[in-house]
């Protein structure tokens, strides 16, 4: 699958209550929790964020709790995919099994500027930077891993497999 | 080559002999927690799973902590939710107001987690219990519902980093100061994927309530679990609680560590973390003039009956700053009662504290204690993020409970030898 969008870029240590603060915890519908993705970071940002735009961060992006309304509020905001330098590991997990793409490239992650027009290809791994021309390669997630995805989450993945 | 122990828990829950770390396992799992915030996303999963009951309902924990009592109409619903699916599901271990506390200092006190355990929870402090010698991670709301139905998870084998803790600490330093200072050394990014194996004279002789604080950290350091062998302390403690058959893991000498990390605990002093993460560590000597608004003591770190006796035996005779707000939550019921009999709360009540009902209230921002624009809070609690406790623009620093304390009579952070 292929996908080409606009990339915001945040920093280091991005975690999950400036993802979506616990203030907003008491819902988890994605449409409501998109209404705040990101907010503590860049309060700006759920109003300009656009279906198929993607999040490219530093490392360790999804620090901290465990709330899957995290990716779930990114996936509700119509992010495409988020590219990291490194994720944390609960985030990581969550967004597999919730089938929210996300990409592990400290390339990538370093070289993309805010804005950069970017097509990242999920089956290869390969981010292609439409500004610079540039092509970074992605960590390739494990075969067990990309069966979920390729289910579209763990839930799919249990029913299917029993 | 040996198995750390984190491995050998991982190895027995797959059914295998010897594990490899890097390997990804199907195991099964002991106990699986949610709470009212993460088990209606779980229960709603649950639905879409189509399996009518799950796979075993002794060993799902479901308590209300984090908007509870609830704070307003949304919390109730999603409490609701819990309650209601603990019921048609016949599971009796759901806490209800009166009886509940925060989750992770709830279910070592009921005995429902113990040595040897592999316990998942969609919390991310789940960790708290491999303080017991369990292997504790939190995982999300999908990977509970998908427990919940098959009574498994997959786990990567972690790599371990060996923390040796040696030395005799001074009066005020413990287990908080222990991990905060682990924290501050590798950084919130330090233990990514890996395991954090707490040992060395300075662990063996450290009290439960101390090893739970520290193990609740693990995360902070993106760890996916901290583990504390067993010992007599761990013993003495499950004793008259814990009622399964359990089993007591060692590592093996020749396991392999990704790093070994010695800290001498002699040259410690109590350690603040200031914002916005925990790693930004420094000594509370050091921590210049920082005038405080509020300062909470409590939390799945902090809310147990040794941190309230810390607390009361530096407030005891005093009262708290002019204009500064004191909240104090013990962890469960059973604390709070304990701490009512032996004399805490009044002490407590006569500084000028308010003291609450268990919940997770202020820590994540939720209730009870929310921070204006521009205040700032010192708490015993485990995270300091942009937010955490209120306004993105209000600060949050973290300590134990003895400087806690001290900072609330002072008014501004202070060590506790100075009151
Ligand atoms: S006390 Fe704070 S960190 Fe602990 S479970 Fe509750 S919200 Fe989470």
């Amino acid at each position: 699958m292929k996908f080409t969008g606009k990339a915001y870029k945040f920093g280091s240590n991005i975690d999950t209550d400036a993802i979506i603060p616990a203030r907003y915890l008491t819902t988890f519908d994605p449409a409501e929790l998109a209404r705040h993705c990101m907010e503590d970071a860049d309060p700006e940002f759920p109003f300009k964020v656009k279906p198929g735009d993607m999040i490219v961060a530093d490392k360790n992006f999804g620090c901290g709790s465990s709330r899957e309304h995290a990716p779930i509020a990114i996936k509700g905001a119509g992010i495409a995919c988020v590219v990291a330098d490194s994720f944390a590991r609960i985030f990581y997990r969550n967004a597999i099994n919730i089938g929210l793409p996300i990409l592990e490239s400290p390339q990538a992650a370093a070289a993309i500027q805010e804005g950069d027009q970017i097509e990242v290809d999920l089956e290869s791994g390969q981010i292609l930077n439409l500004r610079s021309g540039e092509v970074y390669q992605a960590t390739p997630f494990p075969e067990f891993m990309q069966e979920i995805m390729a289910r579209g989450g763990l839930i799919n993945y249990v029913k299917e497999t029993g | 080559m040996g198995m750390t122990i984190s491995q050998k828990i991982l190895a027995a829950h797959a059914g295998r002999e010897h594990v490899e770390a890097g390997e990804l396992l199907n195991c099964k799992v002991d106990v699986i927690l949610g709470n009212d915030v993460t088990a209606p996303v779980a229960i709603s999963e649950f639905a879409r799973l189509g399996r009518e009951r799950v796979f075993a309902a002794d060993r799902v924990v479901l308590v209300p902590d984090h908007f509870t009592p609830n704070k307003d109409i949304k919390a109730a619903e999603q409490a609701k939710i819990m309650r209601d699916f603990a019921h048609q599901q016949g599971i009796h271990n759901y806490f209800e107001i009166g009886q509940m506390g925060i989750e992770h200092c709830l279910l070592p006190e009921q005995g429902l987690v113990g040595p040897g355990d592999l316990i998942i929870g969609a919390d991310s402090h789940t960790c708290t219990y491999g303080a017991l010698g369990a292997f504790a991670t939190g995982v999300g709301s999908t990977d509970m519902a998908a427990a919940m139905a098959t009574g498994e998870a997959w786990f990567k084998v972690p790599e371990s980093i060996k923390f040796v803790y040696y030395g005799q600490p001074s009066r005020w330093v413990g287990g908080k100061d222990f991990i905060l200072h682990a924290i501050g050394d590798i950084g919130v990014d330090g233990a990514r994927y890996m395991s954090m194996e707490f040992t060395g004279e300075a662990i063996r002789t450290l009290s439960m309530d101390n090893r739970f604080s520290m193990a609740n950290m693990a995360i902070e350091a993106g760890g996916k679990n901290g583990i504390i062998a067993a010992d007599d302390i761990t013993l003495a403690y499950i004793k008259d609680r814990f009622k399964r058959p359990y089993q007591i893991y060692q590592s093996d000498p020749d396991a392999a560590y990704a790093r070994t990390i010695e800290y001498d605990v002699s040259q410690l002093e109590p350690v603040v973390a200031f914002p916005h993460l925990p790693e930004n560590t420094r000594p509370v000597s050091q921590a210049g003039e920082v005038w405080l608004d509020q300062v909470v003591i409590g939390s799945c770190t902090n809310g147990r009956i040794e941190d309230l006796q810390a607390a009361a035996e530096i407030l005891k005779g005093h009262k708290v700053y002019p204009g500064l707000r004191l909240i104090i939550l013990p962890g469960t019921q059973a604390i709070y009662l304990d701490a009512l009999r032996r004399g805490f709360i009044e002490i407590f009540i006569e500084a000028g504290a308010a003291v609450s009902t268990p919940t997770c209230g202020p820590c994540l921002g939720g209730h009870m204690g929310i921070l204006a624009k521009g205040e700032k809070a010192l708490a015993t609690t485990n995270r300091n993020f942009v937010g955490r406790m209120g306004h993105p623009d209000s600060e949050v620093y973290l300590s134990n409970p003895a400087v806690a304390a001290a900072s609330a009579i002072k008014g501004r952070i202070t060590p506790p030898w100075e009151v």
